[in-house]
């Protein structure tokens, strides 16, 4: 890479001086390709993610901090903020789990099985947003077969599928196809030797899996943890269809104060997004931060 | 011993997969049972929904709705892209690490928040945008882009590009001609493989859809929610029309990216 960019550098030199603009115009010519695309691109991806960041601080026409303190005094809003935080950090760890168990498993079963599951599973990640919330409703929901199946057994009183137990199950449901696709490839780290020379120097298999499994596998799991949070708290579709926008999360209270019925408050929306940003951004620190302390990390 | 670890992994894999399983084959059922009150099992089997469904002209408009929005998506996406990725990887190849950052903006910021710079930003502007599909051709633009690029980029890592390039300028072809007629051939496998994928992921796209154009121009989605006060065995058979596409498409995907690792 380098040495060609000096010799495009000397032959620009070399060249005789009135056809120097000539060539430097031809040397960036194929830049000219990425104008299109940089177009787009800034237009319906970054210009948003400014006008948001930027109208976050304006409040009335002026610059101000107002739509912040107009957040913090609210507990309406702060409880959408603790009820999608509670929702995605539970349902991304219980996804986490039963996916990690679900992976570790599957190494053992055979070449032919293990392809047509993933697979399955792949083909189940589509399974989201407004489709998967009608599904629930029809086997989790006041009359759902499930519901009723496990009234007749006894196993519960009532479910309510449109309260935060309900949305956590449905969270859940969603979480762990990503997880087994995110997890599948880094499982390939463990090796059966370092397995079988931790039994024959006499550790047990959960001691195998406390001293070497989990700490191998942290920087993976942990990364898995962040894009899964991400994936929740960022959901909208699926709560939206089961709720018709009835229960109190973030997304709901954006998309609510931009495109509602009444009381349009873009500027207040704005700051909610930015908010949400850091704390993604925050959240993905942390986490990078472990890795990085991590002495199993690439 | 090691068949009842074997049986263990077996039944760890064989429930998670049943739970997995569960709402799609639940909703199968609900989709094909003439009706299903409060039971646990139907009291009947019939295509009424089906029928209902596929003969429904609200339905096979916004079925159009969606794959005009889609394929012109795709296409837009294929045409601002390929040429970036080649540019990129034969003239700038340092840009390749600017671009794997770029192209995480689209999975870290959620749809919700873009869409209300969106929504604020072309509200006023003197060409229509808000309300009409356009808006939603550009927008999806960027959620396929992180599909596109990966792929389309491996692929490129795959091929000798600077000796072919070379050897087609060594033959007397211009660059744009090299780059049609032999990069793009090498692209191929890759390129539907995302371009698939892409389908199927803007295909259930919902929150840009709602918040951006909602009932002005009903896609599939949209149609879906709409319609949930309705029966439904109705919307189960629905769903159950669109998880086949989708089943079809990632098929096709993966059969696609299978024939490239062999």
């Amino acid at each position: 890479m380098n040495s060609k960019t000096i010799s495009l550098a000397t032959q620009v030199n070399n060249e005789p001086k009135q056809s120097s603009l000539l060539l430097i115009l031809h040397q960036y010519k194929p830049a000219l390709w990425l104008i299109p695309f940089a177009l787009f691109f800034y237009l319906f991806q970054i210009a948003p993610m400014i006008w948001v960041f930027i109208n976050s601080f304006i409040y009335e026409g002026n610059w101000s901090l107002e739509n912040y303190q107009e957040i913090f005094d609210s507990t309406f809003i702060l409880q959408s903020f603790s009820n999608s935080i509670w929702i995605s950090f539970w349902s991304s760890l219980v996804g986490l789990m039963l996916a990690a168990f679900f992976v570790s498993s599957l190494r053992h079963l055979n070449n032919r099985l293990k392809e047509a599951i993933i697979a399955f599973t792949n083909m189940s990640s589509n399974f989201a947003g407004v489709p998967l919330a009608f599904a629930f409703i029809i086997i989790l929901g006041t009359n759902g077969a499930v519901t009723l199946l496990l009234k007749q057994w006894g196993l519960i009183e009532d479910f309510n599928l449109y309260s935060r137990w309900g949305l956590l199950t449905l969270y859940t449901y969603f979480q762990i196809p990503l997880g087994i696709l995110l997890l599948y490839p880094a499982f390939d780290a463990l090796k059966k030797d370092a397995y079988e020379a931790a039994l024959l120097l006499g550790s047990s298999p959960f001691k195998y899996w406390i001293k070497i499994g989990l700490p191998i596998l942290s920087p993976a799991l942990l990364g898995t943890f962040i894009i899964l949070f991400a994936n929740a708290i960022g959901a909208y579709a699926s709560v939206y269809a089961l709720t018709s926008g009835n229960y109190n999360m973030i997304t709901i209270r954006v998309a609510s104060l931009v495109s509602g019925d009444l009381f349009l408050e873009p500027n207040l929306a704005a700051a909610i997004s930015v908010l949400l940003m850091l704390l993604l951004f925050f959240i993905t620190a942390i986490n990078q931060w472990l890795i990085a302390r991590s002495c199993y990390a690439k | 011993m090691q068949s009842s670890k074997q049986f263990v992994h077996k039944s760890v894999v064989y429930s998670i997969s049943t739970l997995l399983f569960l709402p799609i084959l639940a909703t199968f059922i609900y989709s094909l049972s003439s009706s299903w009150g409060a039971t646990i099992l139907p009291d009947g089997f019939s295509f009424k929904w089906y029928n209902a469904l596929l003969t429904d002209p609200r339905f096979i408009d916004a079925f159009g709705r969606s794959l005009l929005i889609c394929l012109s998506a795709l296409l837009l996406a294929t045409v601002l892209v390929l040429p970036m990725i080649f540019v990129v990887f034969y003239y700038y190849p340092k840009l390749d690490k600017v671009m794997n950052l770029l192209i995480l903006l689209p999975f870290a910021v959620p749809p919700v928040v873009s869409s209300v710079g969106l929504l604020q930003l072309y509200a006023g502007s003197s060409i229509q945008l808000i309300g009409t599909p356009w808006i939603l051709i550009a927008t999806y633009f960027t959620i396929a882009l992180p599909f596109m690029y990966r792929a389309v980029a491996n692929s490129f890592t795959a091929i000798n590009l600077k000796d072919l390039i070379d050897a087609a300028h060594l033959l007397g072809a211009s660059t744009t001609k090299a780059f049609l007629l032999i990069i793009l051939p090498n692209l191929k496998k890759g390129l539907l493989a995302s371009l698939f994928l892409s389908f199927s992921f803007l295909l259930g796209e919902f929150v840009f859809a709602n918040i951006l154009v909602g009932t002005r121009y009903e896609t599939l989605q949209i149609y879906l929610y709409n319609m949930r006060q309705t029966s439904g065995h109705f919307t189960s058979a629905l769903v159950m029309t669109y998880f086949a596409f989708i089943f079809l498409c990632t098929w096709l995907a993966s059969r696609l990216t299978r024939g490239t690792n062999q």
